[in-house]
């Protein structure tokens, strides 16, 4: 009995001996397996850190210190490229982040900013409605850049699977090595310098360009078969303000004062019908200009697109007001902020002067002026 | 769903995973239901094609061999009764009814077949000759599509069913077990054409969980992959842009496509036969070799042993010999013999079999005058170099070239260039084109161009050029240690572990790399889909 009980022992004890034998080094390959597909990734993500800056904007938000943002600006390039949250601080000691980022879709809008709610819920929300002309993603690369630098969060899942276009795969937003395989014949220096570290692209989610290029020849925009906005876009539209209503932030929609591409009467007429109809207040900044003091011969770098930072401190300066009456708080005098706040504001000017360096001009703020 | 595609893949791993984790006797009843909903997915509408061609071959081999065992039955009752020449008059006379139910079945299959494959093929040479013949009258072309792998699981149907009639395997009573036969998904959509004797030996017993196979499978599924993504994936953009207009690419260029296409052709249709025969393997179910380092091959004969197995082993058991065999061609080469000589009538019965098999082959891989003609080229070729192998051995012998290594080399590089220019065929869309593109190699004057880096304005660029020459060099020392030793796998199993382990790791690496998919990739359909 004893004998039986021994070899039976032994007989156990060999077979986890075997199987302990083959399942570690399994194991170990596989850790090292995954640990060199990791490496490659870092290696091969594009890093945006020279020309194409924009795709690092969404992933800078999570490297703030503070995330307790009293306003949230979603959007595209209307909002990234178009209010400096400095003037905001200097101007009104509001602290504000902008979450915006390339042809950001309206879907990705509202998944940002459900994920920016994960940290803090602000007061204000203020949302670019441009995107509302687009009823699908047009653009793998804008979805990029939008998505991949969300952290992982079930905002992330639904931001993918809203935006994905019919060639990708959800497959490649989880392992991004799937996507970008093929650029290990594109390598620079650059992807080996940031493999793992970035450097700061944006002032609290603000592209600064200080160089200017006048409006000139602005195309009219072409006429279009159906001016509806699409079923998605309201579908989003309507999460955005709910969101908004459930956690008691107040919106406010504005459309940026951009000349192109053509902001039709048949899109205004529908977005001031949905803001009467739900009491949100909403500003187009095309109308206004005479109050906002844009010259488009002095404000835009690229004709007419985008503001540079004169436009954008003008735009911030218009708006700054608008928050306030809609009762987001005064942060001046909170010490912990003025701390952040004298670092971003450091940032800031360094890039004014670096800037000036590049393009060889001075810059002067409109602000002394406009106060 | 290409096998290639993250879906197949993942559709993979979760049936082999419910494969070993469920009860091993139903093993065989989740790969019928994978099968379908593979077809499914494919598509809908290809679903009654295929259970049209299980459904006609299961009863017409069921009725088969039932009267194949009422005539045994009745001849052993009737053992000593009946004389010698009574039993001949019986079976005869069965083997007529017998026949009856296999040509009703094989006519309804193939003029399924030749439905969806071959119709337009038809009323397009309908429509040439009514405007040859200054007809305004045109027929309209059919808008079916060609259901996924219905060349394939129609020739393999039919083995079954010629099978049954010849008495050499039992008819399946289970009509799910055939449908499986039928439909085995990783074979479904481009082969191997396997046999029921071989097949069902694993295809429906149950299979424990075997490390080994699994690991072996999943080795052979990534050789696959590498095969096809890094290197026929990678060279595909170079052979469509210079087939897509010969005109323009002609003369060094129609050179290069020539080569790289025959090279594409080969990591393409292995790749994905490597892939099928690893996924049954993962799941303990053996399907035959579909090629034997095919380039190696010495001559045309031999590469047709080499290349496509299953297939030319089909065209052979199934057409050439019952051809060559049947009554009608012993006749003729009776009537041959006695009015041409001995040596003429022996050999023409053969060559008329080899070429209703060439041309079928053809037909077979498409409904197109190009692959008649591919055929028949083959035909010729084959044709010629049987009648004139005495004098090329005078030759070999008085020169004392035989089994020299060099000599060797010069046969192995000579059939490839052949099998490369045979390829055109395939790859250009008309004989016109097939026939202007080949002659341009030798009268056109560009052959500077290449040098100049004409190959670079391709679609593909210099680093394509170093992945593609590596995995063509990997590929070719594979195969050479496979001629020499056989397969790599277990010489790599043979390794010690970390050795072992950095080779896989190695090539997942490399596939996930270097291979062609994802976004700005058109993935590539495997050539033999189409098929």
């Amino acid at each position: 009995m004893d004998h039986s009980y021994e070899r039976t022992k032994k007989n156990k004890n060999k077979r986890q001996k075997r199987r302990k034998s083959v399942v570690l080094p399994v194991i170990i390959a596989l850790v090292i397996l995954f640990g060199v597909l990791f490496l490659l990734q870092r290696l091969l993500m594009p890093k945006y850190v020279d020309d194409v800056v924009e795709g690092n904007f969404v992933a800078e938000y999570y490297r703030e210190k503070d995330k307790n943002f009293d306003v949230i600006f979603i959007g595209d390039c209307e909002v990234y490229e178009n209010f400096s949250p400095v003037v905001l601080w200097q101007e009104h000691g509001i602290n504000s982040y902008i979450r915006g980022s390339a042809e950001q879709y309206i879907w990705q809008s509202y998944y940002l900013l459900e994920d920016a709610l994960r940290y803090h819920i602000p007061e204000a929300v203020v949302f670019n409605i441009q995107s509302l002309q687009f009823n699908e993603s047009q653009s793998e690369a804008y979805n990029r850049m939008s998505i991949e630098g969300m952290r992982w969060s079930p905002s992330k899942l639904g931001a993918i699977s809203a935006s994905m276009t019919e060639e990708e795969h959800a497959i490649e937003y989880y392992f991004p090595i799937l996507r970008y395989h093929s650029r290990w014949n594109e390598l620079t220096k650059t992807d080996f310098e940031y493999m793992f570290k970035t450097k700061k692209v944006s002032h609290n989610g603000y592209f600064m360009r200080i160089d200017c290029r006048p409006a000139e020849d602005v195309p009219p925009g072409r006429p279009l078969a159906d001016y509806t906005f699409g079923d998605k876009a309201m579908f989003y539209l309507d999460k955005i303000r709910t969101l908004c209503e459930e956690n008691g932030i107040k919106l406010l929609f504005i459309k940026a004062p951009s000349l192109y591409p053509e902001w039709y009467p048949e899109y205004e007429e529908q977005v001031e019908a949905y803001a009467a109809k739900y009491n949100v207040p909403y500003i187009n900044f095309l109308e206004i200009q005479d109050q906002t003091g844009v010259d488009y011969t002095t404000d835009t770098y690229d004709g007419g697109l985008h503001m540079n930072l004169s436009g954008a401190e003008k735009l911030s300066h218009y708006i700054g007001p608008v928050l306030m009456n809609m009762g987001v708080t005064d942060r001046s005098g909170d010490p912990k902020l003025q701390k952040i706040w004298e670092e971003n504001i450091a940032d800031y000017e360094n890039e004014i002067h670096e800037q000036e360096a590049k393009y060889g001009i001075t810059y002067v703020s409109p602000l002394e002026n406009l106060q | 769903m290409l096998f290639t595609s993250y879906g197949f893949i993942a559709f993979v791993a979760v049936l082999t995973l419910l494969y070993y984790l469920g009860p091993a006797n139903f093993q065989w009843i989740l790969l019928l239901v994978g099968s379908y909903i593979f077809y499914l997915i494919a598509g809908p509408e290809y679903i009654p094609y295929l259970l049209a061609v299980t459904l006609i071959v299961y009863f017409a081999a069921r009725i088969i061999d039932r009267k194949l065992s009422d005539q045994d039955a009745y001849l052993k009752e009737h053992k000593k009764e009946l004389t010698k020449e009574a039993k001949k008059e019986y079976k005869a006379a069965q083997k007529k009814k017998r026949m009856v139910f296999q040509i009703i079945a094989v006519v309804l299959c193939v003029a399924i077949l030749a439905l969806v494959k071959y119709a337009n093929f038809f009323l397009a040479n309908i429509n040439a000759v009514l405007s040859a013949s200054g007809q305004a009258k045109q027929l309209s072309f059919l808008t079916i599509a060609m259901p996924l792998g219905i060349s394939f699981y129609t020739l393999q149907a039919l083995s079954y069913l010629f099978d049954v009639s010849r008495g050499t395997i039992k008819a399946e009573k289970n009509v799910f077990k055939f449908a499986l036969f039928v439909s085995f998904f990783p074979q479904l959509v481009q082969g191997p054409i396997s046999r029921f004797k071989d097949l069902s030996k694993t295809l429906y017993e149950p299979h424990p969980f075997n490390r080994q196979a699994v690991a072996f499978g999943l080795q052979r599924i990534l050789w696959g992959f590498f095969k096809k993504l890094v290197i026929a994936d990678r060279i595909a953009p170079a052979v469509q842009t210079i087939f897509a207009d010969v005109s323009t690419y002609s003369g060094g260029y129609a050179f290069f496509g020539m080569l790289f296409y025959t090279i594409q052709l080969y990591a393409d249709f292995t790749g994905g036969i490597d892939i099928t025969i690893g996924i049954a393997q993962m799941l303990g179910i053996e399907v035959a070799e579909n090629f034997n380092l095919p380039y190696f091959s010495t001559s045309l004969k031999e590469y047709w042993r080499r290349w496509h197995i299953t297939m030319c082993s089909w065209f052979r058991d199934y057409i050439f010999y019952p051809l060559s065999s049947s009554k009608g061609m012993q006749k003729f080469s009776k009537f041959t013999r006695n009015h041409l000589g001995q040596k003429v009538g022996r050999r023409l019965p053969v060559n008329i079999s080899s070429f209703v098999v060439w041309f079928v082959t053809g037909m077979w891989h498409g409904a197109s005058w190009n692959f008649i003609v591919w055929g028949l080229a083959n035909f010729v070729i084959l044709m010629v170099s049987e009648e004139f192998e005495p004098l090329y051995e005078k030759f070999h012998n008085r020169f004392g070239f035989a089994g020299k290594l060099p000599y060797r080399i010069f046969q192995i590089l000579r059939t490839f260039v052949l099998i490369c220019a045979l390829n055109m065929f395939d790859v250009c869309k008309t004989i016109g084109e097939t026939v202007k593109a080949f002659l341009s190699i030798f009268t056109s004057a560009n052959w500077g161009e290449i040098g100049k880096g004409g190959l670079l304005g391709l679609g593909i660029g210099v680093s394509d050029y170093i992945v593609l020459i590596i995995g063509i060099l990997i590929v070719f020392a594979v195969s050479l240690y496979k001629n020499k030793n056989g397969d790599i796998r277990e010489g790599i199993t043979g390794l010690a572990k970390p050795g072992k382990y950095a080779i896989w790791i190695v090539l997942i690496i490399v596939v996930i790399i270097f291979g062609t998919y994802g976004i700005g990739y058109d993935s590539s359909q495997f050539i033999y889909n189409q098929f």
